[in-house]
């Protein structure tokens, strides 16, 4: 077998029965199916799943069944009992746990309902919002009865405005198909974003670990460092996707099953049912090129380094550059189509997230997603010839100094004067 | 049929680490390079390897440049000692041997005999980073070596070892000899390179000070090493013509002298004076030799 095949196969294959691997991979799996299932777990804990017991003490003797009436339509899982007793007994009885709460209805000076209402600690929001807005309610309706407004005008007056946002321009997306864009860029930038961080970190490790244990001089003996180098690259590239293929698989499967629960909710706002086809072509197509820019960037980085401990040091500025075109991203996703988002997405560095971004949100023209994929590409192949040289160098030094200024004492070495 | 190094510089900057050496090492020889620390002999190799380009001259082996398509040719044991440390004895050196063009299944084999012959069998499945220093250089022994190379490269090999595994180590160097492998091998101490080496070369800040075969080499330097134990003092000895340097011992004195006629003049001067314990003529040792050449700079 061809000897970058060998390091090809011994990075993937070690990599992936290496129990760091498998641990995170277990855990994320385990996060990711605790996450989609969510409702279940939350029903285990929540025996009385809305089905609250409310006091209610009525010092009008008016409230009560106008305000039950209300809370029916707000929550109707939610149990009020009229409570005869005096506040100080009610408030004994919401502690001994005979009620979750209790709520005292009176008058304002201008006869407006107003109430006071209680339970053991206030964490449990939604219970005092439900509350809240039965009392709005029954405030609002006493208000219109003063006023004798019938309950068609009244209705009349709260119904929402007609308003609805076109856009002019042929391609344009529409509002909702907008929303449901961003939903998915969303997903995806933050899939590319951690990726790209975590398989460069790995690859720089790994070329560091290889360096300081001074097994790389084997190695660069017998298979060039250059093959070496993209052997390497794309054996984490393998394993990134392995992993990644893991976690949509599983990921997909849990939604689906669980796709009732979420029907309706914030995954149809989020556009998750019908996701583009193209949106994950483009997704694929920048992962892979940003993460071999950010690989062999973080190759050479990695070979420049004599101490492990250094690593970090040494990749932080390549670090702060993917957090950087995340964070532009991030600003991105309201204003897709602000100028600092076009100029951007065509910077190299940023274009996989940001030209993705870009696509995914706008209309915009296939040759300028194709000339961004271009400057990618261009960098890339720069970038690996540059690489390569420094990494042939790199290897072969052992200093105590870890800085940039070894890019050239690099190059220096592997020239031939 | 030879590793022929042909007026060969290497210049990092302004900085030259090898000076211009020509070396022409015999097939199935072994070749001993000597230098200080920083004398270039790590460079050297790296060349001969192709893991630099040298800026001048040129490195052939059987009239071919060496390269990575000739790389299952050549052993390397790096004087930096280097294995995965997590990873398991027999996985790293089935991963290495298959690097150097072998199958599985013969590494795996040729590993079993060597671990034998190392007498330490059951390391096969243990992991690096577990064995100790001297254990690990066995390991890393077997990697340079296990697919029977034709030029095998030796950055010091006996460094770290206690005499036992030196001794285990030197008998395996000489089998491969006897097989017919080229050895070049570089040591800073100078008795292993006196006991195993027909030709050598001395380094100096990257330029050959002495070069050949070791026979020729002693005899060229003509000086010799005379031992001279007495009952009487013999300092007046240390002024005496010919006489090059000197050093008192508890028994007596050590001369460096230039030639056998001084040690017969010697003789004839201290005969009568007393009672003499020992007088014996040596040849100069290439420890000798190297101090000389290299001189002050060595430690």
């Amino acid at each position: 077998m061809n000897n970058f095949w060998i390091i090809f196969f011994h990075t993937y294959l070690n990599k992936l029965k290496s129990k760091s691997f498998i641990i995170t991979t277990i855990l994320s799996v385990v996060l990711m199916l605790l996450l989609t299932n969510i409702h279940h777990i939350i029903d285990l804990f929540n025996h009385n799943d809305g089905k609250e017991k409310v006091a209610v003490l009525d010092d009008t003797g008016q409230l009560y069944r106008p305000f039950k009436q209300q809370m029916k339509t707000i929550n109707h899982k939610m149990i009020l009992i009229q409570y005869k007793g005096s506040e100080k007994e009610a408030e004994a009885a919401v502690r001994k746990g005979s009620y979750d709460a209790m709520i005292q209805l009176s008058f304002t000076k201008q006869q407006q309902p107003k109430a006071v209402a209680k339970a053991k600690s206030i964490a449990d929001s939604e219970l005092f919002t439900n509350l809240e807005q039965g009392m709005q309610q029954l405030k609002t309706m006493a208000a219109a009865a003063k006023l004798h407004l019938t309950p068609e005008q009244l209705q009349k007056f709260y119904e929402p405005v007609s308003f609805k946002k076109s856009a002019l321009e042929k391609n344009a997306k529409t509002e909702e198909q907008l929303n449901q864009a961003r939903g998915i860029v969303y997903v995806l930038l933050f899939v590319i974003y951690f990726s790209v961080i975590m398989y460069s970190n790995m690859i720089a490790m790994e070329v560091a670990t290889e360096k300081t244990s001074r097994v790389m001089e084997i190695l660069i003996s017998s298979v060039s460092p250059i093959k070496q180098m993209f052997a390497k690259i794309l054996g984490i590239g393998c394993l990134s996707l392995t992993q990644l293929a893991v976690f949509l698989g599983v990921g997909y499967y849990s939604l689906k099953s669980n796709m009732e629960f979420f029907k309706g909710g914030f995954f149809d706002v989020f556009g998750f049912n019908e996701i583009p086809a193209a949106t994950i072509m483009y997704a694929v197509i920048f992962f892979i090129l940003g993460y071999f820019l950010y690989a062999t960037l973080a190759a050479f980085l990695g070979s420049l380094v004599s101490r492990i401990e250094d690593v970090q040091q040494m990749i932080t500025p390549m670090t702060m550059l993917v957090v950087a075109g995340f964070m532009i991203a991030m600003f991105g996703l309201s204003k897709p189509d602000a100028p600092f988002i076009t100029i951007t997405s065509y910077i190299p560095f940023f274009t996989p997230m940001i030209m993705f971004l870009r696509v995914g949100m706008l209309s915009i023209p296939a040759w300028q997603a194709i000339i961004g994929i271009a400057i990618l590409a261009a960098t890339i192949a720069f970038l690996a010839i540059f690489g390569a040289k420094v990494y042939r160098g790199g290897v072969l030094m052992y200093g105590k100094s870890n800085s940039y200024k070894d890019i050239k004492k690099a190059l220096q070495l592997t020239k031939n004067e | 049929m030879v590793l022929m190094l042909d007026h060969v510089t290497k210049r990092f900057g302004t900085f030259t680490a090898v000076n211009d050496l020509s070396l022409t090492i015999p097939e199935h020889e072994m070749f001993g390079f000597l230098g200080a620390n920083g004398a270039g002999k790590t460079t050297t190799f790296r060349m001969v390897l192709g893991l630099l380009d040298p800026s001048d001259g040129t490195i052939t082996w059987k009239g071919k440049r060496l390269d990575y398509s000739t790389s299952h040719l050549i052993g390397y044991l790096p004087e930096e000692r280097g294995l995965y440390p997590k990873l398991k004895v027999r996985d790293q050196i089935v991963y290495l041997a298959r690097l150097r063009g072998m199958r599985k299944q013969e590494a795996l084999k040729e590993l079993a005999y060597w671990l034998e012959r190392f007498k330490v069998p059951e390391y096969e499945n243990k992991r690096v980073e577990e064995l100790s220093k001297g254990n690990q250089q066995k390991i890393q022994f077997i990697a340079a070596c296990i697919h029977k190379p034709e030029l095998l490269i030796l950055d010091e090999p006996f460094s770290g070892l206690d005499p036992i595994n030196v001794e285990l180590l030197k008998a395996a160097v000489l089998m491969l000899k006897e097989q017919g492998t080229t050895i070049v091998f570089s040591s800073h101490q100078m008795h292993h390179v006196e006991e195993m080496c027909e030709h050598l070369c001395i380094l100096h800040r990257g330029k050959p000070v002495v070069q050949g075969g070791l026979r020729e080499i002693k005899r060229a330097f003509g000086k010799k090493n005379l031992i001279i134990h007495a009952d009487f003092r013999l300092d007046f000895l240390k002024n005496f013509p010919g006489v090059v340097k000197a050093k008192t011992t508890m028994e007596g004195i050590e001369l460096q002298i230039s030639g056998e006629q001084t040690a017969e003049d010697i003789l004839k001067d201290i005969v009568g004076r007393g009672f003499i314990r020992k007088f014996a003529l040596e040849e100069a040792s290439l420890n000798d030799i190297f101090i000389e050449k290299v001189g002050d700079s060595f430690e």
